[in-house]
């Protein structure tokens, strides 16, 4: 009985026609070809400890090393902070993901989560910087690795979000010349790449400032990244204030409601509901992105990641740190995406059930 | 209007900032703050780079250490800011660090017009080239039509272009801009010639080549490559403490003086010694220092020859021209009278 | 003021004109426009006039002579345009542009063949295909691409052998760490000439395919387009080709010295970039795709072949216009992300726009001039692509009643 199902799922799948038959065919030969290889490096011939880079320098070509990671898991995940205490980065980590996992579950969608953020970020300050409850004083320069990307983006999103809305308002505005700086700046932003922002920020912005007033590198390059997030979630942002139909606005107005009381009872909600699935969308970019620190000499995670193959013992193992750097983006990318995915076809659901 | 009046007040109140610290030595302003910052280079293995456990480690490092500690006396009062080429002026003219201590060439024009003040030299250094032994290169002049590995933003792609110009030769660059890429080309055989200075070249040959007698180092050095640490225009005080930072861990070494043996020694009737530990003399009071300053620098942080085994020597750097000038190198420092 | 006019006033009249000067509108939106725009013109100035004190200060100069001076230094890759060390800056930062639109031109054209082809295979009814696809949409997505150009990079680097054991898959091909030698043919002035039929033929088929569909329209009946068109390009060039004597030499790849000479060349730097950015992008437009194709109601297939439309008919003429309009805007945006990465370019060495101003930067200190020169290229092209878009999707636009 098993049996005959499993064919006929294979004949529905696979082998429907002869084409398909030759695609399949063709498809497990390929696999057939790469696969097992692949696997012999990775898993089989793999070097998973190794007190030094000799081991690995003899299985060079035959086998990977994970010893490599292991040897250097710690820089990679705290960078220069103090080794004694990284529990401090790692606790602080775990905090920014369950806060933002708690931002994720719809049931736990009301005003607290705001109190709750505050505490949580409050808390992260506490543990990086220290200086406060029997904790040594850390300063930011040592911060790095997996705290630094997570910081970068959190900060850089929820700093971003509030001033993407203004813009966002702004550029729908019926003032020209608001409009027009919102515009011009919207424009400006997503017109260049990244890279050239940050290198304002890190090469033209101590320029910028009055003699002896300096700004921390970190800071700087989160000002970039803010700059750089906010025109994207500006346009997601306006994306959902479009979708609104005009009776909304004209209901609002017809009520008597002030800009201000008519946007942020009004018009946000319903757009911002609408936007949370691309919303997410550029958080997952955003989070990718932050990455490229790596060119103005941040510790981010792939910045810990390189500087560890500089060590002369341990350079060549590129491959090896590139796919650990991989499988890091990829298992909280994938999180996000496979969240966003879930949410709109809820919120689709929730919306068909609406109508009916 | 009030736009406007609260737009010239914090202009007001942003024009009057730099005043006051301008008041201020920075020797004052290190002090007050409680650490030197010191810019170092994001990752060069025996320079500067952050170990397994995240600890800064290297010959630039240990310089600024040596700083923190005649300051202080205490040579963990330093915070490192790991720096690019590209931002390593800026980051020192605008005051972002106190220090740059990231192997950089003293050159006449960053020396001038950069508004920078070189306070020694740490390594001599020069370009060279390496090539594998299989391609039978015994001379740099043979290199015509070569591919050549070299990492940008640095004096090191000037010289390159200039040499190939100078003797007529054409080359092909490869220009990448992290060393590991670079090692990784020049080792794949993605170029014929690896170019950086010489300092490099032998500690690549050391720790990267699957057989290092597989790599030759041509005799020539294009180019004189000065290392050092800099301090921006403005405070002579500041560039004096850091020159003779520098000065005093040559001097110890030709005194024979190390962070093991400095305490036992400190009394000894050498009168050089004398001055040097601060016994006799106030030379530490002339540069705004404690008087055991040079004390503190050698039993802290070691003299140059240690400093030099503990980062150099195991990358498979050989003394050569950075020994002392009584053996035989350029390493000299002003008598500390 | 107003307050105090407020006060002083008598009765009711007074308290209008409060809330007249303070409630209308216009008003308030001109005077929150004049903090606005007084705001960004004092930021604007304090800043500029921070900067020039710095400046002088630092004894950088400014302007773009610097332009004019000679750069010194070697570009590894200067196939569009002929560059040495003595060259001028502005020479180099040519070439670097040229890098640019190179990578970004390749990139596009191959990111869309492999975006589409791997859209269509999610939607394929073979789970195999379909899964795969899947799989690899969802891993390229999920993976910064500056990590995959490193990994790229890494591989070919590490994986090809040197010119003295070069891997030769074709004769005349060779495969090695220097990058792809493949032969080409050796110009000669008639290919000059086989361009220009061909430029003529491209005309001649434009219009030809105008002619048709008058004549459709006219008539009912629709001339062969597809072979029209396509004798029309390749006929000229060919008989230009034999009556030049169809020269048939090429320029063959060799070993000489450190390095293969002759034939056409892709750097392991370009095509490491090339391969990021294509895989890379290509897993968004296929998403684009699905999502274009998906969004095209079965019924409009239904309906067209109850209209008796073969099925390439339908696909041509009712399904991909729809798709179309779907999937332009958003493929646009990706051709433009396309080109901004190529900037990542400087950390794998392929001297692009952004690499060469860099360089630029570093020797002559003067990095507002660099990164305004890079701001201002990409902003332009970004520009001219979404005026472009924005014409098009005007065009396409579905006409509501």
């Amino acid at each position: 009985m098993r049996g005959v199902t499993v064919l006929a799922w294979l004949r529905a799948n696979l082998f429907s026609s002869w084409p398909n038959a030759l695609l399949t065919v063709a498809t497990l030969w390929l696999l057939w070809r790469a696969l097992p290889p692949f696997v012999d490096w990775a898993f089989l011939d793999a070097i998973w400890v190794a007190p030094d880079s000799k081991a690995c320098r003899a299985a060079a070509g035959e086998g990977a090393c994970w010893a490599f990671v292991a040897e250097k898991h710690r820089f990679i995940l705290f960078g220069t902070y103090p080794y004694e205490e990284h529990w401090r980065p790692a606790a602080a980590c775990a905090i920014l993901v369950a806060l933002w996992v708690a931002s994720g579950l719809r049931r736990l969608w009301s005003w607290w989560l705001a109190p709750m953020w505050a505490a949580g970020l409050a808390a992260v300050g506490v543990l990086m910087w220290g200086g406060v409850l029997g904790l040594p004083f850390v300063e930011n320069q040592r911060w790095g690795g997996l705290i630094l990307t997570l910081l970068l983006t959190t900060f850089g999103l929820a700093i971003a979000f509030p001033v993407a809305i203004l813009l966002a308002l702004g550029r729908r505005s019926g003032m020209p010349v608001i409009q027009g700086l919102c515009v011009g700046f919207i424009e400006l932003v997503r017109g260049v790449p990244l890279i050239s922002l940050l290198f304002m920020a890190s090469v033209m912005l101590p320029l910028f400032l009055p003699e002896r007033v300096t700004i921390d590198k970190l800071l700087r390059a989160q000002i970039a990244m803010i700059l750089f997030a906010a025109a994207y979630l500006a346009e997601v942002v306006r994306g959902g204030l479009q979708a609104i139909p005009r009776g909304q606005y004209e209901a609002a107005d017809a009520l008597g409601l002030s800009y201000w009381k008519k946007t942020l009872l009004v018009v946000l909600p319903q757009a911002l509901r609408i936007s949370i699935p691309p919303l997410v969308n550029t958080f997952i970019g955003f989070f990718k992105d932050t990455s490229l620190v790596l060119i103005i000499g941040l510790f981010d995670l792939l910045s810990t990641i390189k500087v560890s193959l500089t060590e002369p013992a341990w350079t060549g193992f590129g491959v090896e740190a590139y796919l650990f750097a991989a499988l890091v983006y990829l298992v909280f990318c994938l999180a996000m995406s496979r969240y966003s995915q879930n949410l709109e076809r809820e919120l689709a659901r929730a919306e068909a059930g609406r109508r009916t | 209007m009030r736009t406007i009046m609260l737009a010239a007040a914090a202009s007001l109140a942003l024009a009057a900032a730099p005043d006051r610290a301008a008041a201020q030595t920075m020797l004052a302003a290190v002090k007050a703050k409680g650490y030197v910052q010191c810019g170092v280079n994001t990752g060069l293995a025996g320079f500067s780079q952050p170990d397994s456990r995240g600890q800064w480690k290297g010959i630039d490092v240990d310089l600024c250490r040596a700083v923190a500690a005649a300051v202080f006396g205490d040579a963990s009062k330093v915070r490192f800011t790991p720096l690019t080429a590209q931002q390593r002026f800026t980051a020192l003219q605008s005051g972002e660090v106190d220090v740059l201590s990231r192997n950089t060439t003293w050159t006449a024009t960053r020396d001038s017009s950069l508004g920078l003040n070189f306070a020694g030299v740490i390594y001599y250094d020069g370009q060279g080239f390496m090539v594998p032994r299989k391609l039978g290169v015994k001379s740099a002049k043979q290199l015509n039509g070569a591919t050549v590995c070299v990492q940008p933003g640095t004096t090191t792609e000037l010289n390159l272009a200039d040499y190939f110009r100078a003797n007529g030769m054409t080359f092909k660059p490869v220009v990448i801009e992290k060393l590991e890429e670079v090692l990784n080309a020049y080792f794949a055989g993605r170029c014929d010639v690896y170019t950086t200075d010489v300092s490099g070249l032998v500690a690549v040959r050391a720790s990267r080549a699957p057989n290092p007698a597989d790599h030759v180092i041509l005799p020539e050095v294009i180019s004189k490559e000065p290392l050092g640490p800099v301090v921006r225009h403005g405070d002579d005080q500041w560039f004096d403490i850091v020159k003779w930072t520098l000065f005093a861990l040559l001097e110890a070494e030709e005194l024979g003086l190390s962070s093991k043996t400095i305490e036992q020694n400190a009394s000894s009737a050498n009168p050089s010694i004398q001055r040097f530990v601060g016994a006799t003399g106030d030379i530490g009071k002339m540069l705004g220092l404690d008087n055991r300053w040079a004390f503190n620098v050698v039993r802290l942080v070691g003299n140059y020859g240690e400093i030099f085994d503990a980062n150099l020597k195991p990358l498979g750097f050989d003394r050569g021209i950075n020994n002392l000038w009584t053996n035989g190198g350029l390493m000299y420092a002003p008598p500390i009278r | 003021m107003r307050r105090r006019s407020g006060s002083a006033g008598v009765g009711g009249g007074a308290a209008s004109r409060v809330r007249l000067s303070t409630g209308d509108p216009r008003l308030r939106a001109l005077a929150y426009q004049a903090a606005a725009l007084a705001a960004v013109i004092f930021v604007g100035w304090y800043l500029i006039s921070n900067t020039l004190a710095n400046l002088e200060a630092r004894r950088i100069a400014s302007g773009l002579g610097f332009l004019g001076r000679e750069a010194g230094f070697a570009i590894g890759e200067t196939s569009l345009v002929p560059y040495s060390a003595a060259d001028t800056y502005l020479r180099a930062i040519v070439v670097g542009l040229a890098n640019t639109f190179r990578v970004a031109l390749i990139g596009i054209v191959a990111a869309t063949v492999l975006g589409t082809l791997v859209g269509l295979a999610r939607l394929s009814r073979n789970w195999l295909v379909a899964k795969l696809a899947a799989g690899y949409v969802e891993f390229v997505r999920n993976v910064p691409l500056l990590v995959q150009l490193f990994f790229w990079y890494a591989v070919i680097t590490e994986n090809l052998p040197v010119p003295r054991e070069a891997v030769e898959p074709l004769p005349g091909v060779f495969l090695v760490n220097r990058g792809i030698f493949f032969p080409v043919p050796a110009w000669s002035a008639v290919h000059g000439w086989m361009l220009a039929a061909f430029a003529g033929g491209v005309f001649a088929a434009v219009a030809y395919a105008w002619w048709a569909r008058r004549r459709q329209a006219r008539t009912g009946r629709r001339p062969p387009v597809l072979a029209g068109a396509a004798a029309l390009l390749l006929l000229p060039p060919a008989i230009v080709w034999l009556a030049g004597g169809a020269p048939a030499r090429l320029s063959v790849p060799e070993l000489a010295g450190f390095n293969f000479a002759g034939g056409a060349h892709l750097s392991p730097e370009f095509a490491a970039l090339a391969a990021g950015l294509i895989v890379y992008t290509a897993s968004f437009i296929a998403e684009i795709v699905r999502a274009g194709v998906l969004s095209v109601h079965h019924g409009q297939f239904e309906a067209a072949s109850a209209l008796g439309l073969r099925r390439g008919l339908a696909l041509r003429l009712v399904v991909l216009p729809q798709a179309l309009r779907a999937i332009v805007p958003p493929i646009t945006s990706q051709y433009l992300n396309l080109t901004k990465n190529s900037s990542l370019a400087v950390a794998i060495g392929y001297p692009d726009l952004v690499s060469i101003a860099n360089t630029t930067i570093n020797q002559t200190g003067q990095a507002i001039e660099g990164i305004a020169i890079i701001m201002a290229v990409y902003l332009t092209i970004s520009l001219a692509i979404s005026a472009l878009m924005n014409w098009y999707n005007a065009r396409i636009a579905l006409t509501e009643r």
